[in-house]
């Protein structure tokens, strides 16, 4: 059921969902953020990898839209647009790509392994799968400690879902009972490994009911249907209902990272109505159903790029980390720091 | 009354349960009247519903889910049914536990217990000693203990540490050491025990090998030799000092796991006594381990594979002759 705005700015009249506008915006700032963090990384600014979101901005936007305070968030890979509608600073991610000490993970990790437990949002681990039962523990615990209405949402490719680590985080998540929904956006390609490498069955969400989930799909290029899959989705765990996997048909516009052409995508899978681009599609529909006009996507442009460069330069600003001053000590528990670890 | 090394590890976990509203014990057939693998776990179920609970199959998702527990503010116990299933859970361990707090200084106070080590008939994969791999990763504390006393009060200490905690519970203990009582005091953890006081060499061990080391100890005894056996306790942190200080008292070194040979705590101690305390030694310092191939079934070989009381005594009598 497609929901018409009951309040808020006069152009959102027509908006398919009362979100949508506010889904773009974020979009949108992504797309221009992740086009800057390209840039710094071609100019050599960036030490590390650049990983981008490029056609997963609407699936991923609505992934953050609809979680709460007490809420906790699993983001991967590709989900800028998801960390942003969290609530993740744009600073905050510019300080980690740029190695600030001052950023959430002061040089120790880099990019797209960062986070803020503690709001929520947990610091993936490169290992593909690993974060779904750790989303898992954090709802057990929030149960176990009498919090209520809580839910978990994480995130995942359709190359990561060929893990062991995806296949037991949901099944326990299953058995456990807790409140989680796992967006697993089907993009085509694992790195350079197209889906008929990766898996064999006709439809990555009939997984659902082996799991004993809820399962729903969704075109990952139309913002209004992501927004309102992804919402019951989120609603259906609030209430109770089990676990709701939600795979999300897509093309990633990228390359793997920054560092790949990506020469393998193929002609045809590119005509494809699943590699049309979200945001695009986005921008057209607001166009054409006069939400906002021309002149003020243009407006809205300058406003986000003006956000996104300011992040930049405070990043920039800010010192890099330094070895002398670091505590090389990987326990809280500093009396239980084996000595050679601090004999240096 | 007495009390077994099993029986002081359910003890121990009976009390955290008592005393710890955020502990929960969470492994495989754990919970019900079975009690576990081993029955470390027997009746706690019953006592305490709802904090022990049975998992699937999954050691990977078992520890994950007990490190998001862990971030959240609880105090899981992970029992794993064999240490040698852990290697299923290794990426969570290492990689996700190991490194939680540097990343995001957000504490990660898991404890996952390892039934560990051989007994007769175990096989190649129900019987290993995985410390030094554990050990080998930041992040973790890794401990042995090799008492009743120890297995009751280092498993106490583990829960209330914030980082997470590798807790190698020796099998062929379980049964055969008893105490007479539970302890009422402890030494701290990060601390080797001298076990045994001694004044030729120096055997530092840990885990169901102290006893081996203290049987052989016994027969030198005879000889008028005395040996000195240092339990390390903690693999990590490792105490270095007092085994500094047991090598400077006897000049001689013998290290003794029960472990594969490559690498692991025997060659760490090693390494550290040659770069810290070369001075201190009147020989060169020897380790002896598992033999490196699977540990064997039959338990004619089996006790030839681990170290045993004749090829210590050997290996004592070789580095007393140097
Ligand atoms: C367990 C594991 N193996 C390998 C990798 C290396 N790796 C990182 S991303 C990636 C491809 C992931 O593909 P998919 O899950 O489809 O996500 P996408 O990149 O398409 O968003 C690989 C192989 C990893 N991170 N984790
Ligand atoms: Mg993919």
């Amino acid at each position: 059921m497609l929901q018409t705005a009951e309040r808020g700015a006069s152009t959102s009249k027509n908006a398919p969902h009362e979100k949508y506008l506010k889904a773009f915006r974020i979009m949108f700032q992504t797309r221009i953020f992740e086009e800057k963090l390209a840039s710094l990384y071609r100019g050599g600014l960036i030490t590390g990898g650049v990983y981008l979101g490029k056609g997963q901005e609407a699936v991923s936007v609505a992934c953050g839209l609809f979680l709460q305070k007490g809420d906790v968030f699993a983001p991967l890979i590709r989900d800028q647009a998801g960390r942003s509608a969290f609530g993740e600073p744009l600073v905050d991610v510019a300080r980690t790509y740029l190695g600030s000490r001052s950023g959430p993970m002061r040089g120790r990790d880099g990019n797209i392994h960062r986070g803020c437990p503690k709001a929520g949002q947990l610091a993936m681990i490169s290992h593909l799968g690993a974060m779904v039962s750790v989303v898992v523990g954090k709802l057990l615990a929030k149960r176990m400690k009498g919090e209520k209405g809580f839910i978990g949402l994480t995130t995942i490719g359709e190359g990561g879902m060929q893990t062991g680590a995806t296949h037991e985080g949901m099944n326990i998540a299953a058995v456990e009972r807790v409140p989680l929904v796992i967006v697993a956006t089907n993009n085509h390609y694992a790195y350079s490994t197209p889906n008929d490498r990766q898996f064999a069955c006709a439809d990555l969400v009939d997984r659902a009911k082996g799991y004993g989930y809820e399962g729903s799909s969704v075109d990952g290029t139309d913002l209004a249907q992501c927004l309102e899959v992804i919402s019951a989705a989120v609603k259906h765990a609030r209430a109770g209902r089990p676990p709701q996997l939600v795979v999300a048909s897509t093309l990633r516009l990228a390359g793997h990272g920054e560092h790949d052409d990506a020469s393998y995508v193929t002609e045809d899978i590119k005509r494809e109505s699943f590699a049309q681009d979200a945001l695009q599609r986005t921008e057209q529909f607001i166009l054409e159903h006069e939400l906002v006009d021309r002149e003020g996507l243009q407006q809205m442009r300058a406003e986000l790029a003006a956000e996104v460069d300011e992040a930049v330069a405070t990043a920039q600003q800010e010192e890099a980390p330094v070895g002398s001053e670091e505590d090389w000590c990987a326990v809280s528990t500093r009396e239980l720091a084996d000595e050679p670890t601090l004999a240096e | 009354m007495s009390v077994t090394y099993l029986e002081a590890i359910r003890e121990a976990q009976a009390k955290l349960l008592r005393d710890d509203d955020r502990v929960f014990i969470y492994g495989q057939d754990i919970a019900g009247k079975f009690g576990g693998a081993f029955k470390a776990t027997k009746g706690l179920a019953e006592q305490f519903p709802g904090r022990v609970l049975n998992t699937p199959i999954s050691e990977d998702a078992m520890v994950g889910t007990a490190i998001g527990a862990a971030m959240e503010g609880m105090r899981p116990i992970v029992e794993m049914q064999f240490a040698d299933f852990s290697s299923v859970a290794l990426n969570q361990i290492l990689n996700n536990a190991g490194t939680q707090y540097w990343r995001t200084q957000t504490p990660c106070p898991i404890t996952v217990r390892l039934p560990s080590g051989g007994t007769k008939g175990s096989g190649p994969f129900h019987s290993q000693s995985m410390e030094g791999i554990y050990s080998h990763y930041p992040g973790l504390v890794v401990l042995t203990p090799a008492t009743v006393e120890d297995a009751y009060t280092m498993l106490i200490d583990a829960v209330a540490i914030d980082d997470p905690v590798i807790y190698c519970e020796h099998k062929y203990l379980y049964y055969h050491l008893k105490a007479d009582a539970l302890p009422t005091e402890k030494l701290p953890i990060g601390k080797a025990r001298v076990v045994r006081p001694g004044r030729d060499l120096s055997i530092v061990t840990n885990s169901a090998m102290v006893h081996e080391a203290l049987a052989v100890a016994q027969q030198f005894r005879a000889e008028g030799i005395e040996l000195e056996v240092v339990d390390l306790r903690s693999v990590k942190p490792l105490d270095t000092a007092t085994v500094l200080a047991s090598v400077a008292r006897t000049g001689r070194l013998l290290c003794v796991g029960e472990a594969f040979p490559w690498g692991g705590v025997t060659a760490e101690v090693i390494a550290r006594v040659a770069t810290e305390g070369f001075h201190l030694l009147d020989a060169a310092p020897a380790r002896i381990n598992a033999k490196d191939t699977p540990i064997p079934y039959h338990p004619n070989l089996w006790s030839e594979h681990r170290p045993n009381a004749k090829t210590i005594a050997a290996k004592v009598r070789q580095v007393l002759a140097e």
